[in-house]
């Protein structure tokens, strides 16, 4: 194709540019295993309540020193809350919701999800720093969306 | 009314719905301040946010992108088939968009414009929203019709470049609106008139953004034709690459679809493989912007020599700085800027997590659709409606103010939400202090936020106030021609990139690539479906 001198320095250019851009996402996820939350799980969210992981929720320690919390998110809270945790050990949020989609993010760090009914998302952070974290929803829920605030304690 | 009369009816309506939803958002940005006003409740919020939302990315910039493409494709081809079926579908699609604004502001579907299932709007929103869509594929059979009988009278010659643009933004249109008809016709409206109790909110979910995101380019191409074909012929140049255009507006058909789940980055029942590979699509569709921001500069660079600038960068202060049109496009290329920086980050996979949701996402898409695209459309309300009414613009002082007013207030609202959402402030939030217990540098920003929409809300009343005074009472007059920019090196012959029956065939197979088997792994597990709630 003939393009100006000019114009294909910049087109290469642009070219080197996104490649750097995909490289630096595409090695960490290689070698690192660093990728978004993308847990391919179900469950029934009509029959939470008496689900007996979801059912109340709830931080459960394992012998090997990491930590599943089991979130439900529903119309305008998180359940269990305030939610408890060790600083230092790996800690895997388990997350849903009973009734419409809702937002998981725990504020100043990188856990930040979807809670959508039917399913269950995964994602596993450590928190070097003790201290109260806010929990927000980030998905509009309905009326009191912007109230429905959680907490969670690193201990 | 001229021969333009069914693209000037889509830009009056688009115009209407634009003056609606500018008051919607001065509203919602006050409230998330928490600065008082009359009225000022959790359900006028979020039916507002619905409204902006609906109104502005779906009503406003449909009704202006199908009326510009009318207009552009008609001057291009030099002919219009099937006018008369365009105005049906435009009553079609403004019974649909009154259909489903009432419904938004009778506070019956504060869904937002993302309206995920579970929340059930009003039936009448989706199927208002359908008949938009319909006038849409209206729109594109009326624009390859008049190709096709353009075609048959210039067989081997190159198609007009402006009608090459529109074609491709109909074609992916088409595209982008097979995923938006199967959710909607296929799973809302029957789910919400009860026919059947439940759905499934990932498999939905996903064929909206399978729309989504080239809804985006949808808004985004009718902007770059006109950067293209019209800014420098207004700058008194030449377009720098005839056949660059042509493959910028063909790697937008590819590209812009099988990107969607960079949309869903956060979501559950995807798996990260997939994510991953809707990201190197996403980053193959920055490649496109960074080719037209070369093309567009040079073409602008060229109107400057052209009236004798001879240093490195004098022609800058030769371009028409005070024309509304050249302004408004000059601005909404600067906002671009900005607004693919803000993308980049976005699309990053896993630094997505540190913005997803927040108030910088905000932030991010009224710098592209809000500048970009929006200040393009207004600017060329400014070109195009003496062309295509045949009066003369009323009030140019205002005119020529307008864009300069609206990108000093975007500057500030952009600015505050992309630093809040780095925060952690989330999206949609009735106030920032959220159940009263946060706030403190939020509340800040989102104050200075609210300053930027009440200069935004002025900028859009003076912008409407142009257009009706125009409209109603601009002195009559010979309308002007609709020119296009000449290219430097205009192409002798039709080329690869006028190959557009095999490019929509490439499409269509990387969007069946991209969706077919997510799609068939969502439908394959354990599925329990969700009944419909109505929490507003």
């Amino acid at each position: 194709m003939n393009v100006d001198l000019y114009e294909r320095i910049w087109m290469w250019a642009s070219g080197v540019i996104l490649a750097m851009f995909l490289g630096a996402i595409l090695i960490p996820a290689a070698t690192a295993g660093i990728h978004p939350s993308s847990h391919v799980e179900t469950v029934d969210p009509t029959t939470l309540a008496t689900h007996p992981e979801f059912g109340t929720g709830g931080v459960t320690a394992n012998s090997d020193g990491s930590v599943v919390v089991s979130v439900a998110a529903s119309m305008f809270s998180f359940s269990p809350d305030p939610i408890e945790v060790p600083a230092g050990r790996p800690i895997t949020f388990r997350i849903t919701s009973s009734d419409v989609i809702h937002g998981f993010q725990v504020v100043g760090t990188n856990v930040n999800t979807m809670a959508v009914p039917g399913y269950v998302s995964k994602t596993t952070v450590t928190f070097d720093k003790p201290g109260q974290y806010a929990i927000t929803c980030h998905e509009y829920c309905g009326v009191f969306h912007h109230e429905m605030v959680g907490t969670l304690v690193v201990k | 009314m001229t021969k333009h009369g069914v693209a000037a009816a889509h830009i009056g309506a688009a115009v209407v719905a634009f003056a609606v939803a500018s008051l919607m958002g001065v509203l919602q940005a006050l409230s998330m301040a928490d600065i008082s006003f009359p009225m000022r409740s959790e359900s006028l919020y979020y039916m507002a946010v619905t409204s902006h939302g609906v109104l502005m990315a779906l009503v406003f910039t449909t009704f202006f992108a199908i009326g510009l493409g009318y207009a552009i494709a008609r001057e291009a081809l030099g002919r219009q088939t099937g006018t008369r079926i365009g105005w049906v579908g435009f009553w079609l699609a403004i019974a649909g968009a009154a259909a489903a604004a009432w419904t938004i502001l009778t506070g019956q579907s504060s869904v937002m414009y993302t309206f995920y299932p579970p929340l059930q709007a009003h039936p009448l929103f989706y199927i208002g929203a359908t008949l938009i869509v319909v006038d849409s594929w209206i729109w594109v059979g009326i624009i390859l019709f008049s190709y096709r009988s353009w075609r048959r009278e210039h067989p081997s010659d190159p198609i007009p470049a402006p009608a090459h643009a529109v074609m491709a933004t109909a074609i992916l249109w088409s595209l982008a609106t097979v995923g938006l008809a199967i959710e909607v016709v296929g799973m809302l409206i029957p789910w919400s008139l009860g026919w059947f109790e439940k759905i499934d909110p990932m498999v939905a979910r996903t064929y909206f953004w399978w729309f989504g995101h080239p809804l985006v380019y949808f808004w985004l191409m009718p902007a770059y034709t006109l950067w293209y074909f019209v800014l420098p012929h207004i700058a008194g140049g030449r377009l720098f690459s005839d056949k660059l255009a042509r493959m910028v507006f063909v790697l937008f058909l590819l590209l812009s679809t099988p990107v969607g789940f960079h949309h869903q980055f956060s979501d559950p029942g995807i798996t990260a493989g997939w994510k991953l590979a809707h990201t190197i699509t996403t980053y193959a569709v920055l490649y496109p912007s960074f080719v037209t921001a070369f093309t567009i500069i040079a073409s602008l660079e060229v109107a400057g020599r052209m009236k004798g600038a001879k240093g490195l960068f004098d022609w800058i202060g030769k371009l028409p700085w005070r024309d509304p049109f050249f302004a408004s496009i000059a601005l909404a290329i600067i906002g671009f800027a900005f607004g693919g920086f803000g993308g980049a980050i976005n699309a990053a996979y896993a630094m997505n997590a540190l913005v997803h949701n927040t108030a910088f996402i905000q932030g991010h898409f009224h710098v592209t659709l809000g500048t970009t695209v929006a200040l393009t459309f207004m600017g060329a309300s400014y070109w195009l409606l003496p062309r295509i009414l045949g009066r003369e613009l009323r009030f140019p002082a205002v005119a020529r103010i307008q864009p300069y007013l609206w990108f000093f207030g975007m500057t500030i609202f952009s600015t505050a939400y992309h630093i809040a959402g780095i925060r952690g402030l989330p999206r949609r939030v009735y106030s920032a202090s959220l159940n009263g217990s946060l706030g403190g540098d939020w509340h800040t920003l989102t104050v200075a936020a609210a300053i930027g929409a009440i200069v935004l809300f002025t900028s859009a009343m003076a912008y409407v106030f142009v257009v009706a005074a125009t409209w109603f009472a601009g002195r009559k007059i010979e309308a002007p021609a609709i020119e296009f920019a000449q290219p430097v090196k205009p192409e002798p012959v039709a080329g690869i990139w006028d190959r557009l029956g095999m490019w929509t065939a490439i499409a269509a197979v990387l969007v069946i690539i991209a969706y077919a088997y997510p799609l068939y792994q969502l439908i394959s597990h354990p599925r329990f479906g969700s009944p419909g709630f109505k929490p507003f």
